[in-house]
């Protein structure tokens, strides 16, 4: 099978061609730099099957991130048969550079002129042949968002000839240094010597860690500054003889359309409340339950009448019972209060899982099944993975929504806006991604700090990218805030889920800031980056994201959480001598024992020993949450059907709610009752999953992206950061007043590295004296 | 009159005449096309007044000042 590799500027439609030649579902986003590994497809439209790799996106050949190291060894390495080099139209000049540095290997060239479609539609024309016959070699013009041009792209690649001598542009004006260069290399005998020899007139790192490449640069080059020369005399050639082919019919002073929109989006004084005002229009749609606000801001101040008000349902020993089917489907939408989008899909999704429950279970009875068999099914199996899967709309709902962004452009804008906040905490706006990419999930996230430049830059960003809350840890938020707010009669979770994810962002300021200025001291890095244009995102593409991310959820909650959460039953009902253990006699099991043995650890978070007899069950979720953090809940769900079993005995919980809800919130709410957390005991809980250490998951990927020696660190933290950020959000919680002893802790820390950095008085050192 | 880009205001055009600096950020603006004799237009600073957009070979690109500050250009 022959083997091309996909080759082309950041945000030239690569990984779109990508998924049209592949039909794969990679990610693709309107963002400079999305693709950051490689990845391989298969292209079976022509005559022979043929393998794709797609590389990441790249300006220049040169080793200034590590995406291009990994593109340039493939290339110049690897030795595919062919790169198809896609080419932004819209975009001619600055495309074209890379154009000419891929041209100079030996590796056969097609381009792919891409978004021909917009140049037509902005009345300017780019002549094909022209281009072709300047170049040498192929060129087919495509649109790779609608699929046009892409059998005749694929039959011209695979008609290339296996052999192309490289050629560059330079010939005419460095001849003799070129032909110096050349020399050295032809007894260095390396694939494709043009390439070397001008990167390394370009004094390239990488070639001039070569054995007597220096003394061969100065040969060549005999001193001059060789640099700056190539690179304008690539844009000049680009310029005089390629972007002929372009004719322009627009002004390029007028305003273009991206320009207009950037006149109100990056405003001066409007871009920081319009940014604000989006992030909460996210969450606000993902996760209220009173979307128009008609009903006030507050519980209190409600006028609307729920559906028991209405006379459509009924409470019944706590559970609602609704009139009939319709009214069950209308509570969906509205139930004393319009509810968002992301609420009503959750709801929906809820109300079927329910009926399956039910459906189960009655099956499971009338055939005669055991008692053990049904509370293995009904708790252990259908209780943990639903409690997980009914957050799956709200999941999908927030990815979506970052996904819009992200595709249109306007989050390479925030990082515009944002830069100069960034680089208060030592950071460049290009981490802004990742981050926020962290919200879905922190694994590509992690993945994506290929992007930036510095090292210490990423190490310090892969550190935080657990802070941004994940999809995974989203159920603990919206169920823990669900309990707490039935704890206190307040209807607004959206304020606990927005605040928690607020938190999540300030621990991750602060750690940065903290690391910055010590562990992780360095220069901040450049910020040089390209604004895309704005477009509409791809319908297509964005439904095929979402889809992946559905499907990798899904598979998740059938596969590992399906696994701990049988393991959890069975622990709970055995005790060591592996006898079953009746729902009402979980104290005495094995997972019991263990969870008291760790639970006091806790204390001080706030859902350790004070919790009494039952306080285990926090620890336990905790614990479970390292393997996935869908667990944290899903273990509640397993273990609310011992609690509500339990129900006389503990502190008025009331058992028909739990056994009839599968919802994550009243698995908490029985928690909460049997063990009688405190409020802040419950938002320590929250902080500690959320800032500890991430799912086993995120750890390996973080393992694998940080530097040698590195991720032992990370792991201790991870464990430091969450124990602190939880005892005080426990603490504080508790007892308001301790909040200045937090305060007077943290201006000391400051002091002491204020002090340290600006090299006045180093406690480390000064200690180290004492001793001596 | 040739000045820094860095001191430029919204909506001033220029002629690059020369990139100082060194290393990897110098490579970095060659690479996005930031070489002697490309025309530009500064469009606007962000909102904390830092990094500024500019408009250069038919697209928008984002740099810090003291990154602009290697760029010499002649305003035109």
């Amino acid at each position: 099978m022959k083997t091309f590799a996909l080759a082309g500027n950041p945000n030239s439609g690569k990984t779109t061609l990508f998924n049209a030649l592949t039909g794969s579902t990679a990610h693709v986003g309107n963002w400079p730099g999305v693709t950051v590994d490689k990845r391989e497809g298969v292209y079976r439209g022509g005559a022979e099957n043929v393998k794709i790799i797609d590389l990441p996106g790249i300006y220049s050949l040169s080793p200034y991130t590590p995406e291009e190291v990994i593109s340039r060894n493939y290339i110049v390495g690897e030795q595919p048969d062919g790169i198809i080099n896609i080419v932004d139209a819209t975009n001619l000049e600055r495309n074209l550079y890379l154009t000419t540095q891929l041209l100079e290997t030996d590796v056969p060239v097609i381009i792919a002129l891409n978004m021909m479609d917009e140049v037509e539609k902005a009345g300017d024309k780019i002549d094909a042949a022209t281009l072709e016959n300047a170049l040498g070699v192929p060129v087919v013009e495509i649109s790779a968002l609608r699929g046009k041009g892409i059998k005749r792209l694929m039959d011209r690649a695979v008609a290339m000839g296996k052999e192309r001598k490289g050629s560059t542009v330079l010939q005419a004006v460095l001849e003799r240094q070129i032909q110096t260069a050349c020399a050295y290399y032809a007894e260095e005998d390396v694939k494709s010597p043009l390439f070397h020899a001008l990167k390394l007139l370009e004094r390239d790192e990488l070639e001039l860690a070569r054995k007597g490449a220096r003394e061969a640069l100065e040969r060549a080059a005999a001193g001059e500054d060789l640099e700056a020369v190539i690179a304008d005399e690539r844009y000049k050639y680009i310029c005089g003889n390629l972007c002929g082919a372009k004719i322009k019919k627009s002004d390029d002073g007028a305003l273009t359309k991206s320009y207009r929109i950037d006149r109100v989006l990056t405003h001066r004084v409007w871009a920081i409340p319009i940014f604000a005002l989006v992030m909460f229009l996210i969450f606000h749609l993902t996760f209220s339950e009173n979307l128009l606000y008609l009903n006030g801001f507050t519980d209190s101040m409600g006028w609307m009448p729920s559906l028991v008000d209405l006379g459509l349902a009924a409470e019944e020993d706590g559970a609602i019972v609704y009139n009939n089917f319709g009214v069950e489907l209308l509570s969906v939408i509205y139930d004393g209060a319009v509810f968002s989008p992301g609420v009503m899909l959750t709801n929906f999704l809820n109300v079927f899982l329910n009926h399956i429950t039910d459906g189960v279970l009655t099956l499971m009875e009338r055939g005669g099944a055991a008692e053990w068999s049904t509370g293995l099914v009904g708790d252990g199996i259908l209780g943990g993975i639903f409690a997980v899967l009914g957050f799956l709309p709200q999941i999908l709902t927030l990815f979506l929504l970052f996904s819009i962004l992200e595709d249109t452009g306007y989050m390479a804008r925030i990082a515009f806006v944002l830069d100069r906040l960034f680089r208060r905490f030592g950071l460049s706006g290009r981490a802004f991604l990742p981050m926020v990419m962290g919200f879905g999930c922190s694994i590509p996230a992690t993945i994506n700090t290929r992007t930036l430049a510095d090292d210490r830059e990423r190490t310090a960003t892969i550190r935080v990218i657990p802070f941004f809350s994940c999809g995974a840890k989203l159920p603990i938020l919206t169920a823990c805030g669900g309990a707490l707010c039935a704890l206190a009669g307040m209807n607004n979770v959206e304020a606990i889920t927005f605040g928690m994810y607020v938190l999540g962002v300030c621990a991750a300021v602060v750690c940065v800031l903290l690391m910055r200025n010590t562990s992780m001291r360095g220069e901040t890095p450049p910020f040089i980056m390209e604004l895309p244009a704005y477009h509409m995102p791809g319908f297509r593409n964005l439904l095929l994201h979402l889809w992946d991310k559905a499907k990798h959820f899904i598979k998740k909650a059938f596969t590992v959480i399906f696994a701990s959460t049988v393991i959890v039953w069975l622990f709970s009902h055995l005790d060591w001598g592996w006898h079953y253990l009746a729902d009402d006699k979980m104290n005495e099991s094995i997972l019991a024992s263990l969870g008291m043995l760790i639970q006091p650890v806790f204390t001080p978070l706030g859902f350790g020993a004070q919790l009494g007899e039952f306080g285990w069950v926090f620890a336990v979720a905790a614990i479970t949450g390292l393997i996935a953090k869908e667990n944290v809940i899903a273990t509640f769900g397993t273990l609310a059907g011992c609690v509500a079993a339990l129900g006389g005995n503990i502190g008025g919980i009331d058992v028909n709610e739990v056994i009839g809800a599968i919802d994550g919130a009243a698995d908490v709410t029985a928690m909460v009752s049997a063990t009688g957390i405190t409020g802040a005991g419950i938002l320590a809980f929250i902080a500690f999953n959320m800032t500890t250490i991430p799912c086993f998951a995120a750890c390996a990927t973080a393992r694998a992206e940080l530097a040698k020696g590195k991720f032992k660190w990370t792991l201790l933290f991870w464990l430091a950061a969450s124990a602190v950020i939880s005892s005080a959000v426990y603490t504080v919680g508790e007892w308001w007043w301790t909040l200045f002893i937090w305060l007077a802790a943290s201006a000391a820390v400051t002091a002491l590295i204020v002090l340290r950095n600006t090299g006045k008085f180093d406690v480390f050192k000064a200690f180290h004296r004492r001793r001596k | 009159m040739i000045k820094l880009l860095s001191e430029f205001t919204a909506g001033e055009r220029g002629k690059i005449s020369k990139v100082t600096g060194e290393g990897r950020v110098r490579r970095r603006l060659f690479d996005m096309g930031v070489t002697p004799g490309a025309e530009l237009i500064m469009r606007k600073k962000a909102p904390f007044g830092d990094p500024i957009e500019i408009t250069l070979r038919g697209y928008e690109l984002t740099l810090r000042k003291t990154e602009a500050a290697c760029v010499e250009v002649e305003v035109l």
